[in-house]
């Protein structure tokens, strides 16, 4: 089966606008992807049908909006195929979920001298919480370095991990060269050192089959909004023996069993790190977007986005003076580029002028940019509703802006 | 000249455009054409960092008058740099304090102030007011 993009792109109105007058182009999925209509209307159905407090009432839309919610518990420990369903936590996105495992992760087993590894090409989400953590304990960050292609130097692993490394947080695929890592080898060099990995999902949740399981990552994390869901809503999985002897990462309604001034005790997990009325309409909604990418089938998605992006690329060499920014075998989801001279503020500016909405500068990826020593890139998207007749587009607007410059 | 008249000045000029890619080559020519910022004005001192481009802007008094100098790395960012500095240069302290920079949003390129834009020109004028004020501090 392959996908009818023409009745996929009818499930998505926001894409047949006109911006500036022209029909607008949108490239920039990897910032944020678009919502379709059964997502909307699932969260449409919460406001106006069972709009109750999960986990809080014994009224009847309370029971409906808990059970919606769990439900969608159950929809993403099938998505990820996690072993169980205490093991999936909601949260409000990858940057929470990486902000949690980097404060109780590090309360429990970080302390002076330990050394956390991350990778150069990581979002700034993937670096900073480690950074925090790394103060507060006297602990330091270490970095895996990537080539001039992009590709993570995977062989300096062993080298880099020491009898003092607590954890290994490396992204899937990058934000901003959309490189994809070979997580597999790189969780079997760290688990050989009982380093525990976290990997950073989010622009690999909608890209490829993320099976939990079967890389046997010890956290994973991603975000609703980049895989068609809304905004404010992402998930951690985490094993449940590391996740049992953390700390809660936040207090307040729901995490707790007793509470009194003597002292409280914690709920059992997930609800442990659930602090506080959850996102449930945005939970429910996400859930929606698991449906529909089930619907559409992920191996459908995965050969469009690749033929897009096989498509982006050839059309784009053509370019006098381009300049790619990740060129390794395995790329997924992004293409960043420069031409010539031209800032990737002025190329974005003429871009979106011409009704193309693309993303530019550092890509909260400062190193990637340091590495290669420029400002910024210019990054194109893709999802799989997106058609070529847009690339195609892309690059005659690229060109035009060239011979303004 | 009063500033209210240079930023008139500058209407004018952008009035003859009806098209928007004549506008932006215009501030293309103009960003081309404003003189580089020497490097040692090229300090941490003077940079403004944006989240898509930066901006270096420094001030020199000198009889009652401040002169800015100023670039950025963008070139459409570097010609609204050299319109702002058209404006502002050879102004007094209290010229500028109590200019409103209104002829941006008239030449239609107000996008460009926007905070999201994050491209350092919104923190560049506020930059050019805060020289303002001290100058007129330090010199009565």
């Amino acid at each position: 089966m392959s996908l009818d993009i023409e009745s996929i792109r009818k499930d998505f109105p926001i894409l047949e606008q006109q911006v500036y007058g022209k029909p607008y182009i949108y490239l920039d999925n990897a910032a944020t992807s678009q919502t379709p209509l059964n997502v909307l209307k699932a969260m449409n159905d919460v406001y106006n049908g069972y709009n109750g407090n999960p986990h809080r009432g014994a009224h009847y839309m309370s029971n409906k909006t808990t059970a919606e919610y769990e439900k969608v518990r159950d929809k993403v420990k099938l998505f990820i195929n996690a072993p169980t369903r205490e093991e999936v936590i909601f949260t409000k996105g990858t940057t929470e979920s990486i902000n949690l495992v980097a404060y109780s992760f590090g309360e429990a087993f970080v302390n002076e001298g330990d050394e956390i590894l991350v990778s150069e090409m990581e979002h700034h989400s993937n670096i900073v919480p480690w950074q925090l953590l790394c103060n507060r304990k006297k602990a330091n960050l270490k970095v895996i370095p990537f080539d001039d292609k992009g590709r993570l130097k995977v062989e300096e692993i062993p080298a880099l991990l020491s009898s003092r490394t607590r954890l290994l947080a490396v992204t899937m695929v990058s934000n901003a060269m959309g490189v994809v890592n070979p997580v597999e080898e790189i969780i079997d060099m760290a688990h050989s050192k009982n380093v525990p990995v976290l990997l950073d999902a989010a622009q690999a949740i909608h890209h490829m089959k993320v099976d939990v399981e079967k890389l046997g990552c010890d956290f994973m994390v991603f975000s609703g909004h980049k895989m068609y869901g809304p905004t404010g809503v992402g998930c951690l999985f985490g094993k449940k023996e590391l996740l049992d002897k953390m700390p809660p990462f936040m207090g307040g309604g729901e995490m707790i069993e007793k509470v009194s001034f003597s002292g409280t005790t914690f709920n059992q997990l997930p609800y442990k790190f659930e602090a506080g009325t959850p996102n449930f309409t945005e939970v429910i909604g996400l859930g929606a977007a698991i449906d529909y990418l089930n619907g559409i089938g992920i191996n459908n998605v995965i050969a469009w986005e690749h033929e897009l992006l096989d498509y982006a690329r050839k059309q784009l060499s053509g370019i006098k003076n381009i300049r790619f920014f990740g060129e390794t075998e395995h790329q997924s989801g992004v293409i960043s580029f420069l031409v010539g001279n031209i800032h990737p503020y002025d190329m974005g500016m003429f871009l979106d002028k011409m009704g193309i909405a693309v993303r530019t500068g550092h890509h909260c990826a400062e190193p990637v940019m340091d590495h290669f020593g420029i400002p910024g890139t210019v990054r194109a998207s893709f999802a799989f509703y997106n058609i070529k007749e847009e690339i195609d587009k892309l690059t005659d607007a690229v060109k035009k802006v060239m011979s303004m410059f | 000249m009063t500033i209210d008249e240079v930023q008139q000045g500058i209407i004018n000029e952008f009035s003859a455009f009806d098209d928007w890619m004549d506008k932006y080559a215009y501030l293309i020519e103009l960003g081309n054409e404003l003189p580089p910022l020497d490097e040692k004005y090229k300090t941490d001192q003077n940079i403004i960092r944006g989240c898509q481009s930066q901006v270096w802007i420094n001030a020199e008094y000198s009889e009652g008058k401040i002169e800015y100098r100023g670039e950025s790395d963008a070139l459409i960012v570097k010609g609204l740099v050299s319109l702002v500095l058209r404006v502002v240069n050879g102004r007094t302290p209290d010229e500028i304090i109590n200019a409103d920079f209104q002829f941006i949003d008239a030449i239609g390129l107000k996008e460009h102030l926007s905070p999201t834009r994050s491209n350092g020109l919104l923190a560049m004028i506020k930059q050019i007011k805060l020289y303002a004020v001290a100058f007129k501090k330090i010199n009565g």
